[in-house]
């Protein structure tokens, strides 16, 4: 299947369990309520994109359920059952992975050491037991190229890799390893259009191959294509999960970018005119 | 770097070629061997008629070189891990005086001695490795800590035992030939250059060096542990959320350091035939330095032990190589802190250039 027409052909919400929920979940930083009584559902297959400004609680909520922080109130399921993560190993143990802006890739190390950090393959016993770099190359050339980035050397540094492209690895790896759930942040915030389009062309294969994405982004015009529900945070609730049928792509957009509040701003600024 | 091609077939064999320099570049260790080689043209042509180029002037500038580079190899690791020991010079002292005091003034066999001078040094290096991990202080901050409280100690008990802060007569002890024929002994060739027939003596420290930074070596790009040590010095938190044991791992890397302090003390004491409180002093700044030179960034994540080698190496010619040329010794550091400088900068030319985004 090309991008393209993994893009074009939205996955169907089916009624089977959901792979990740959450219900009435609040958490609270002291006196501060970042989260409250905020209840969302995460299907094989979909892309879930998580909206609202900042300050809305995305953060608080990916982090949650990504293993960093624990919620104080609600629960948290995975494939109908309850969890409580300690750590974002014991989420990505369960098949959640989470790749954040600052993409946690390590500029000079090389994609393949970068790539298998932590799950490294070995060849030989005892202590003649080694990493396969030859084996982890190979697998990381295939990867790559299964989502079109076709490395020279997968021992250059990762340094060297476009921004999109390191996106595109961050997540490949996660995928890879087995991610049934992907929890992207921002990934394509600090990128140009074309790498953009690298990026959201892979989720898209993603989603084809049966993984939920949660996607967090600041950019109606990458959401809107991707995304095939929408669920909108504001002040630490949540105003509600929408299909695309329901929540048309300009009133989208105004949600997204604040809408009543640009309206007010733009009246302010007129005062400065006069 | 990167190219997109339509076909999917792997082309390594012609892309090799091309990707040679680009791949020659993106070795940590590149600068240090070409200042290792000019360092040696430098001095081959100012003292070359001196003797900087006989046997035994090459014998005499590896033997300095390798006992400062078993120590640089090891703290090269430390340093990709993203961590300092300044203790290593302290624990060379300490570790052997206990050689001396345990053999000498108790009549242990030597190579009971060692023994514990080695189960002392791994203790501290622990010690070292548990405090950084526990704290979450600088490691800069507590082995400068560890520094001064382990060679205080060593004078201070040295003081107390013995009177005084030598202690001599290790050549005496019992079991000392066994454990100088594998600490310190020298492999003679008749030195060509020499009118009065005098040989060559290359020590087995340099054997130790070579050694030991092939296991280094093999470790860092060879293993899984390698990669980790890479992954803690580029971003301790990234790693860790991938399942790596970063504590261990730099406490580990803490006790190889000590022992590779362990094992220039050894060779010391048994070549010497004596210890001195003041052993290894300043040791750590000079395995710092050879380390820098050789490549390996000082934030961690990026360097290599075969780098390290080879700024012992340098270290090592001009520390002996001034000898040769006439010129006071006392130039020396002047010499060695300029060379620091100009070589972080020539690395710091060499890696932007390597890993810069197309």
């Amino acid at each position: 299947m090309t991008a393209e027409t993994a893009l074009s052909v939205p996955t169907s919400p089916t009624a089977t369990t959901p792979i990740l929920e959450v219900r009435r979940i609040s958490k609270y930083f002291g006196t501060v309520i970042a989260l409250k009584d905020v209840s969302m559902t995460l299907l094989p297959g979909e892309v879930m994109c998580l909206l609202g400004d900042n300050g809305a609680g995305k953060s608080t909520l990916i982090k949650i359920l990504s293993g960093v922080h624990q919620p104080d109130e609600g629960e948290y399921l995975v494939q109908g059952r309850p969890v409580r993560f300690n750590s974002p190993r014991e989420a990505l143990d369960h098949g959640i992975a989470t790749v954040y802006q600052d993409l946690a890739m390590i500029p000079l190390m090389s994609i393949t050491r970068n790539f298998f950090l932590g799950s490294e393959p070995t060849i030989g016993r005892g202590p003649f037991r080694r990493f396969d770099i030859r084996r982890a190359n190979a697998i990381v050339r295939a990867e790559l190229a299964k989502i079109g980035i076709d490395i020279r050397d997968p021992e250059q540094p990762v340094g060297t890799l476009s921004g999109g492209e390191r996106q595109s690895v961050a997540i490949a790896r996660a995928v890879y390893f087995g991610a049934q759930v992907l929890i992207l942040d921002e990934p394509t915030s600090a990128l140009g259009v074309k790498q953009a389009a690298t990026v959201l062309r892979f989720i898209a294969q993603a989603r084809a191959r049966g993984i939920a994405v949660i996607l967090i982004t600041h950019n109606p015009h990458h959401a809107y294509p991707i995304g095939d529900r929408f669920t909108i945070l504001k002040r630490g609730r949540t105003l509600g999960t929408f299909t695309k049928d329901e929540l048309p792509r300009e009133e989208m957009i105004r949600m997204m970018s604040g809408g009543e509040e640009l309206e007010q701003l733009e009246d302010e600024l007129q005062h400065y005119r006069a | 770097m990167v190219t997109r091609i339509q076909t999917e077939a792997p082309r390594d064999e012609r892309m090799l070629r091309e990707n040679l320099i680009g791949k020659l570049l993106r070795r940590p260790e590149l600068g240090a061997v070409g200042g290792a080689l000019l360092v040696w043209i430098l001095f081959a042509l100012v003292a070359g008629d001196r003797g900087f180029l006989s046997l035994r002037g090459t014998a005499n500038y590896l033997e300095v070189a390798s006992q400062l580079g078993i120590l640089a190899v090891a703290v090269a690791l430390l340093m990709i891990g993203g961590e300092f020991d300044l203790s290593v010079g302290s624990i060379i002292g300490a570790a052997g005086m206990a050689i001396a005091i345990l053999s000498v003034e108790y009549g242990w066999h030597i190579w009971a001695a060692i023994g514990v001078s080695l189960a002392f040094s791994l203790l501290v290096g622990a010690l070292n490795g548990i405090l950084v991990v526990r704290t979450r202080l600088p490691s800069f901050i507590i082995t400068l800590g560890s520094l001064f409280i382990i060679r205080g100690a060593t004078i201070g008990l040295t003081r107390l035992i013995t009177g005084r802060t030598q202690v001599g007569g290790v050549k005496g002890t019992l079991g000392y030939d066994s454990a100088a024929s594998v600490f310190a002994s020298t492999l003679s060739i008749p030195d060509p250059a020499s009118q009065r027939g005098l040989s060559a003596e290359f020590s087995i420290s340099i054997f130790w060096w070579l050694l030991i930074a092939a296991i280094a070596t093999y470790i860092l790009l060879r293993t899984r542990p390698g990669n980790w040590i890479f992954g803690i010095g580029g971003d301790a938190n990234a790693a860790r959320n991938v399942g790596v044991p970063v504590n261990r791992m730099k406490v580990i890397l803490f006790m190889a350091t000590a022992a590779s302090a362990w094992l220039v003390a050894t060779i010391q004491v048994l070549s010497a035939g004596g210890a001195d409180t003041l052993r290894g002093e300043q040791r750590e700044f000079y395995a710092i330095i050879a380390v820098v030179i050789g490549g390996t960034l000082l934030t961690g994540g990026y360097g290599s032990a075969i780098g390290a080698v080879f700024g012992a190496l340098t270290v090592g010619m001009v520390q002996q190589g001034i000898i040769y040329t006439g010129i006071d010794s006392d130039w020396f550091k002047v010499f060695l802190g300029a060379m620091l400088i100009v070589a972080v900068l020539v690395n710091n030319f060499i890696r932007k250039r390597a890993s810069e985004a197309k």
